[in-house]
């Protein structure tokens, strides 16, 4: 038995044990890129395969007051069909009459089909650090893991997805706040980095695809998955503009806009961001 | 509380690489709470990994290992098919077993 090596390494026994390697979720394309090591290794051993088995047994198990599954939930690719079914979203959902995206719907399924009290489930939502990950995250992994390796195929086919859409790309353009902030001002311009992480160029076809196929991904600082609601909510607060709502209609519309930009992505789940 | 681990070993040759994701929140006993209350230690102290039964790293950890650990070994004159098992005991006495079988490569 030989040990292999890692970075921050720290000795036990014969083997190496390694705490995550700090790396940042972009930058790519550089040949002798220190951290496209890292980066490889945490592709293939990314600890965010634990969150999706875990949200395959909450998926699959008896939960909630009415003691039901959720392989009853349409995902809109028809009921308890979990292949490919988030290469769609957010889409318009006829029985609730809204455009939703993947955690808004999973919040629509876990109160009508498991009779959970909604404000229970979006106070909890998102994990709260220390933690080890909420039910949410684990089951919206594992859901989006269902479509690993198809692409993202988003469509604006009916008014209400349109309207969405269009709400996210004025949004998304829109300077507003405090700081008189838009999210185009940091995600416009290739190579832009708050210290030493990389920004997404989001105006940018690949690095919107990028986003679109690594969310939910695991976050190393927070040892947890973490989802796209929770990355647009921390970026309202980096912004300083007022607290995003779990699941609200801005963070539908944000999403649904940046998803369509994001079509043809391939679902790489789980992602793994620094 | 002891969730599963992921255990993957593909054979390189006559070797295994077995790589191990373990889900721990491993504290130091050094960390304070929102209150400033000190959490409690709560860490994996030993890592037992089996080839076939027979024990091929038994290691003893401490808190200085990060939370949601990564152990990655090879392991000399495996076959596939073979079983790599891994047990981990924690200091609260709480502890996991999980097995996998060496795939070829």
């Amino acid at each position: 038995m030989r040990a292999i090596a890692c970075r921050f390494a720290l000795a036990a026994a014969a083997a190496v044990v390694c705490g995550l390697p700090w790396a940042t979720a972009l930058s790519q394309g550089k040949p002798d890129d220190p951290l496209a090591v890292g980066r490889q290794m945490l592709a293939e051993d990314n600890p965010g395969e634990l969150w999706i088995e875990r949200g395959r047994t909450l998926f699959y198990q008896r939960r909630g007051p009415k003691n039901v599954s959720l392989e009853q939930c349409d995902f809109g690719a028809g009921l308890g069909k979990l292949e490919g079914a988030t290469t769609g979203l957010p889409r318009y959902f006829p029985d609730t009459d809204r455009v939703q995206d993947l955690e808004s719907r999973l919040l629509t399924c876990m109160v009508e089909l498991q009779g959970f009290k909604r404000e229970d489930l979006v106070k909890t939502a998102v994990s709260p650090a220390g933690s080890s990950g909420s039910d949410v995250e684990s089951l919206a992994i594992y859901i989006t893991s269902r479509s690993n390796g198809m692409k993202m195929n988003v469509s604006l086919g009916h008014q209400k997805e349109f309207d969405m859409y269009k709400a996210g790309e004025y949004l998304f353009y829109r300077r507003s706040g405090q700081t008189d902030f838009a999210c185009v001002q940091c995600h416009g311009e290739a190579n832009k980095r708050i210290r030493l992480q990389d920004l997404v160029h989001m105006t940018d076809k690949k690095g919107v695809q990028e986003v679109t196929s690594t969310w939910p991904a695991y976050r190393g600082a927070h040892f947890v998955v973490r989802t796209m609601q929770w990355r647009l909510s921390d970026c309202f607060w980096q912004m300083r503009l007022p607290e995003l709502n779990y699941a609200s209609d801005v963070s539908i519309a944000l999403t649904t806009y940046l998803h369509y930009q994001g079509n043809g992505a391939v679902i790489k789940v789980p992602g793994f961001k620094r | 509380m002891a969730e599963p681990m992921k255990i993957r070993a593909t054979l390189q040759g006559d070797v295994a690489d077995v790589r191990i994701l373990m889900l721990h929140p491993m504290e130091t006993g050094a960390r304070r709470d929102s209150k400033g209350d000190i959490v409690p230690q709560h860490f994996i102290q030993n890592v037992a990994v089996t080839h076939n039964g027979k024990t091929v790293l038994d290691a003893q950890w401490s808190q200085a290992v990060s939370r949601n650990p990564f152990l990655g070994l090879r392991v000399k004159g495996a076959k596939a098919g073979d079983k790599i098992g891994v047990t981990w005991v924690d200091n609260k006495g709480d502890k996991r077993t999980d097995e996998a079988p060496v795939s070829a490569s």
